[in-house]
């Protein structure tokens, strides 16, 4: 019990965090928060197939197992977020140093002409 | 096992390492790779649709694994539709492409267009809700490659923009798969369709959240009031010809919604009861009526082509909340009209550049090629505005006739008819501006003249329009072909038997031997 207590929480916090984060102005602090997300997304998966402890991720004789596909699932998942995160920051990073400041939001009217 | 069906996913995919790999400095033999490699797509397409139109399911397993435990590529006519039309768009986007000299002001356009394909094809014939996440998260990374295509301010902090919503739409996807996971243990979309039924009444709130999420995510997608926000800074300053390319995309949105609410969660189907009703179809209202308010209220041209899409993503959605047979058809036969429209739009925005420093909608000195982009202008703007003779009357007559027998006819039939006016006021003012006050202005003196769009450039556009005279002249066929394939989408039982009793590994435990 108190093990789907702290991993239910820190789904919880971590998807909390990652939400404020994603609403600043910033580049910087979305990107993180956006990484935030993704770490609670990767435990929320790997939960997905209950939580098991000391059992083989494979059906053998013994009657406990843990469940195998959230972990190929969450390392699909893994794989993406990490090079989709990478991709931004190069964005980011593009955007900031050609344009004046970091902001996300639209730029404004006189900014555009 | 027929191993053309995974044809379309496999050919871009080749094609885009080979032009990386081996044509790197090459524009003509990437731009002949490319264009081949289209041509040959167009040709699998038609024939895996002319194969799915006598309502055969094509069925694919991936290393002969059988359903559930291995992925499968699934065609049906929508599937095969799609697939059909992604092709034939891609054609006419890339001699744009090409055409325009697009391809040769950033590195990698042609392989990043096919990565795009590769995603887009997957998309469409995958049989899997976790297969479809992975060609989502492909079609987006090559989406935010082209994007950015040829750099320059605006355009990567639109793409900052843009990569960062698809981000957080992605984790809101897996968050749903994740949920579906743990309330059903699987992922296949067939599979799921049984579990789903079989679910407790009084046990529902699982799925019923995962059902939500999935909406949501497919929302953002379609670029739905009010998870639009996207689409007009990304749209508007992408290349024309990907923004084009990228009219197909808000599409993968709504055939996902087509798909997995008539397939897993059936409209009447008691977990997502009032689902459609309440939620979808304000929603898509709400888009249609914002979309072409946009139009009317845009100072740019881009970004009023921009605002057309979502009006016509609303005008697709509403025709599918009703979620009733006449509905999906009238909304197949839009998707195929708006998409055309669309990429057309986009491609004329760029010819209107040509002479023009900016696409903002004050009068300026004539363009160069005035005459022939006007003409085609005028062409696709009757098709977006819907108005007779074009198809997007005919589609939005289908609409109106659909939405008769339902509870919110009276919403569907004033919002429609409203929003096509201001549509029509808003490209009547846009083309008046751009082509008519521009005559009364002259040009500097000792100024060059901007030279004129060249006839590939014109030949791309005009093929588009003429496919959308070619979907009004043979609307009766185009719709009885759509009315087949909505009413092969609401009988699922030959699509979900084909799937889970087609024979392959792992299909009968093997005998315990001890």
């Amino acid at each position: 019990m108190e093990l789907e207590l702290l991993v239910a929480s820190a789904i919880g916090i971590l998807t909390a965090a990652g939400m404020y984060l994603v609403l600043r102005l910033r580049t910087f602090p979305v990107i993180m928060g956006v990484s935030l997300l993704t770490y609670a997304v990767n435990v929320f998966l790997f939960a997905s197939g209950r939580l098991t402890i000391a059992a083989p991720p494979i059906l053998s004789d013994t009657v406990q197992y843990t469940d195998p596909l959230p972990q190929a699932l969450v390392l699909t998942a893994i794989v993406i977020s990490f090079g989709m995160t990478a991709v931004i920051v190069m964005i980011a990073l593009g955007a900031y140093l050609g344009g004046s400041n970091d902001k996300v939001n639209d730029p404004d009217a006189e900014e555009q002409s | 096992m027929m191993h053309w069906i995974i044809a379309p996913i496999i050919l871009p995919a080749l094609l885009a390492p080979f032009i990386v790999l081996a044509a790197r400095y090459h524009i003509i033999i990437q731009r002949a790779v490319s264009v081949a490699g289209v041509l040959a797509l167009i040709a699998i397409s038609a024939g895996l649709a002319w194969q799915a139109s006598d309502g055969t399911v094509t069925l694919y397993q991936l290393s002969d694994w059988a359903a559930p435990f291995g992925i499968v590529i699934v065609g049906d006519r929508l599937s095969t539709l799609m697939v059909l039309l992604t092709a034939v768009l891609a054609l006419f986007v890339l001699l744009y492409a090409i055409g325009s000299r697009w391809d040769k002001r950033g590195w990698h356009f042609h392989a990043l267009f096919q990565f795009q394909l590769m995603g887009l094809m997957g998309a469409f014939l995958t049989g899997d809700l976790f297969n479809l996440f992975v060609f989502f998260e492909v079609l987006l990374i090559a989406s935010y490659g082209l994007m950015i295509h040829g750099g320059g301010n605006l355009r990567l902090r639109a793409g900052v923009q843009y990569v960062l919503f698809n981000l957080i739409g992605s984790t809101l996807f897996l968050f749903a798969l994740g949920a579906i996971y743990a309330q059903t243990g699987t992922l296949n979309m067939a599979d799921l369709a049984q579990r789903v039924a079989m679910i407790d009444a009084t046990d529902t709130a699982g799925i019923r959240i995962a059902a939500v999420l999935l909406l949501l995510v497919f929302a953002i997608k379609a670029a739905i009031v009010p998870l639009h926000f996207w689409l007009p800074s990304s749209y508007a300053e992408a290349p024309a010809p990907v923004a084009a390319l990228f009219a197909i995309m808000t599409k993968v949105g709504a055939y996902a919604i087509i798909r997995v609410y008539t397939l897993i969660f059936p409209p009447d189907a008691g977990v997502t009861m009032g689902l459609h009703t309440i939620w979808l179809m304000p929603a898509a209202l709400a888009s249609l009526a914002l979309g072409m308010f946009g139009v009317l209220a845009a100072r740019k041209l881009d970004r009023l082509v921009a605002f057309s899409v979502i009006g016509s993503m609303g005008m697709v959605l509403v025709a599918i909340a009703m979620f009733t047979p006449a509905g999906i058809t009238a909304a197949l036969y839009y998707i195929i009209h708006s998409t055309l429209a669309a990429a057309a739009l986009f491609l004329i925005t760029d010819l209107v550049r040509a002479g023009r420093e900016s696409l903002v909608l004050t009068a300026m000195p004539p363009i160069s090629g005035a005459a022939l982009t006007s003409a085609l202008f005028f062409i696709a703007a009757i098709a977006m505005a819907g108005l007779p003779p074009l198809s997007g009357f005919v589609g939005k007559l289908l609409i109106l006739n659909a939405g008769l027998g339902t509870s919110a006819a009276v919403w569907i039939w004033a919002v429609v008819l409203g929003s096509s006016l201001v549509c029509l006021v808003g490209f009547s003012r846009a083309g008046a501006v751009l082509f008519w006050k521009a005559r009364t202005i002259n040009a500097e003196e000792n100024e060059e003249p901007a030279p004129a769009p060249n006839a590939l450039s014109y030949a791309a556009v005009s093929g588009l329009l003429v496919l959308l005279v070619a979907h009004t002249v043979f609307a009766g066929p185009a719709y009885s072909y759509v009315e087949h394939t909505a009413s092969q989408l609401f009988a699922p039982q030959p699509y979900v038997s084909t799937v889970l009793d087609t024979p392959g590994k792992l299909s009968t435990p093997a005998k315990e031997e001890h």
